[in-house]
């Protein structure tokens, strides 16, 4: 077997692992649009918050210490102490169920009914306060997250690759739970939506406002809801990301990358955010290994997944799964 | 005939209970506009409740402020015997009041059946724990949710279409789903805004069938506002004529018919 072809086949599997990533992000802007139409700018940076909330809880962090320190003259930096990930990981999932009602009574409660360009409008405003808001609370230093997930190259599939191939491929066990992790919670978000009562409410309230009322559903509950999982979602991935490539704000970019996510798997499927996740991960891995970094002097990576998206646009402009737009005249 | 707590008996012979819902004095404004003026009446148990008037007369504002889509300046509503602080209509919902749209206000994407079980969230108390785990009570609330909305279903006559999406049903077949949605609720007040409106000749008849046969039925008491008189005086045990947001009649459809007030502003004596 020629050694282009194995080398492809392990790109094409770091591909998928990153592309679980992407999803991972792209599934908590589904999740929002579905719910209440706003498409949701500050998802990344919620990530990016879960995240630095996290390592802050774990390393007994004071939250906003040089907001304090600067004020009193005082040096305090730690508590001293250190919370175990698993109580940790729930505390903060406590913190963003509290910033998910914050954010529903102080903002977009009052939106209801508004344009969609004014809600994202206030989405982009939240995603800067939230971001210079992590930054106070929790310091803008790199951080380094480390909750117990195992990290380096997978010793059995390097082994088994090695005896079939004669060449051992390198797949990184974060990875390889990072996937695990994303296709458990995709299959609960999906049993949740189609099985549950609130899941049910859910979707009545993505559809129709009025008619989601006359049934007994509460909008504001739902929105709070739905936020919480959207802050739930952003957890996890602030979670895999974090733990990958260090807990910094560059993390919060990582919502751009969605974006292409979203327009391939359009903006209302949680299998498309999936499959529209893999598809760009494997396409951009794929792509700067054959035609990028021979021909085009390489770092394709940064636009191809965008390059994508347009042509997607052009052609299918609700995406892979999306809902077909038809207007009547 | 009429008695607050005791009820009356139709003249087709029908037992009407007691005052279940009245309204006192309500004053509804938007801005300067007075869309109701100081109007009372009072819905009994069991009973079909008509209101009518021209375009504008004030008949959705009224089914409105019942469902609590609008909360009046002024004036009280009772309902079961107590007076009802201001509410949401989710709130008005939980409370037993389900209603319809004159726009019809469906789950477009989700399926017939789908929006159908969205009627019976007030009847689904099951946690969201309990019901992840699917177990037990949840598993048995839902299997009993089920059978009720397929009864409601096979009632309505709407089994073939089950699992298709409503937004691809013809307009005559959304009404009914829409009413198949708030029976599912089981409610003690149904409210109905113009359940004929936009309806060719046969399928006013099978709504106005299934009108009757849902209060004969079930029980329930419907509220509905209409504009076809023909259909009003036919279904309807007592009638409540609005013109210009004031209450102009209101008694038994022969009543109505022969109040003056009521010819000259609806029926338009002057052509005569």
């Amino acid at each position: 077997m020629p050694e282009q072809f194995i080398w492809g086949i392990e790109v094409f599997l770091n591909g998928l692992m990153a592309g679980v990533l992407y999803a991972l992000v792209a599934l908590g802007f589904v999740l929002i649009y579905k719910a209440s139409g706003i498409f949701n700018y500050a998802q990344g940076v919620m990530a990016l918050f879960a995240a630095l909330t996290l390592v802050g809880i774990m390393e007994g962090q004071v939250p906003f210490s040089h907001l304090i320190n600067a004020t009193f003259g005082t040096e305090i930096h730690h508590f001293g102490w250190h919370v175990p990930a698993f109580a940790a990981i729930l505390l903060t999932m406590v913190v963003m169920i509290a910033l998910a009602w914050v954010v529903n009574t102080l903002i977009f409660k009052h939106l209801v009914n508004q344009e969609p360009i004014i809600l994202f409008m206030a989405t982009i405003g939240l995603a800067y306060f939230l971001e210079g808001f992590g930054d106070m609370m929790w310091g803008s230093d790199i951080k380094t997250l480390n909750v117990g997930l195992p990290q380096g190259i997978n010793p059995v599939i390097d082994e088994v690759t090695y005896n079939i191939f004669d060449y051992g491929f390198f797949i990184d066990n974060l990875d390889i739970v990072a996937t695990v992790i994303a296709a458990a919670l995709v299959f609960t978000l999906i049993v949740f939506a189609q099985y549950t009562k609130q899941g049910r409410a859910m979707r009545a309230v993505a559809d129709d406002h009025q008619a989601a009322l006359s049934v007994g559903i509460s909008l504001n509950f739902i929105w709070v809801m739905v936020w919480s999982l959207a802050g739930f979602v952003a957890l996890v991935a602030g979670i895999m990301w974090g733990t990958k490539s260090g807990v910094q704000f560059s993390l919060s970019l990582i919502a751009l990358k969605a974006l292409p996510v979203l327009m391939l798997g359009g903006f209302t499927s949680i299998p498309g955010a999936i499959v529209g996740g893999l598809l760009i991960g494997v396409g951009e891995k794929l792509f700067e290994f054959a035609i990028g970094a021979p021909y085009l002097g390489g770092a394709t990576e940064i636009w191809f997944a965008y390059v994508l998206a347009l042509i997607f646009l052009v052609f299918r402009p609700q995406g892979l799964f999306g809902e077909k737009i038809i207007e009547r005249v | 005939m009429l008695d607050a707590t005791e009820g009356y008996t139709t003249e087709d012979g029908r037992k009407i209970g007691g005052v279940v819902m009245e309204m006192k004095n309500i004053t509804l404004r938007f801005g300067g506009v007075t869309a109701i003026e100081d109007i009372s009446f009072d819905v009994h148990e069991g009973e079909i409740r008509a209101i009518i008037g021209p375009n504008g007369a004030g008949k959705s504002s009224m089914l409105n402020v019942i469902s609590g889509f609008y909360n009046p300046q002024e004036g009280e509503v009772w309902y079961k015997g107590a007076k009802r602080p201001p509410m949401k209509p989710y709130q008005v919902a939980r409370q037993g009041i389900a209603r319809t749209f004159q726009n019809i206000a469906l789950f477009e994407g989700m399926t017939v059946l789908d929006n159908v079980m969205t009627g019976r969230i007030r009847q689904m108390k099951a946690g969201l724990l309990s019901q992840a785990l699917w177990k037990g009570k949840a598993e048995r609330e839902e299997v009993e949710n089920r059978a009720f909305v397929e009864k409601i279903i096979d009632f309505l006559e709407i089994q073939h279409i089950r699992k298709t999406p409503v937004g691809r049903l013809p307009y005559g077949l959304k009404k009914r789903v829409e009413l198949a949605r708030a029976l599912a609720a089981e409610p003690s007040i149904l409210l109905l805004d113009e359940p004929m409106a936009g309806m060719n000749v046969e399928e006013k008849e099978d709504m106005s069938r299934f009108v009757l046969d849902v209060n004969d039925e079930f029980g329930t008491t419907i509220v509905l506002i209409e504009h076809d008189m023909g259909v009003v005086m036919d279904l309807s045990d007592r009638v409540v004529v609005m013109d210009y947001g004031k209450k102009i009649g209101d008694g038994t459809p022969d009543e109505v018919r022969g109040n003056q007030a009521v010819i000259d502003a609806y029926l338009g004596v002057a052509h005569d």
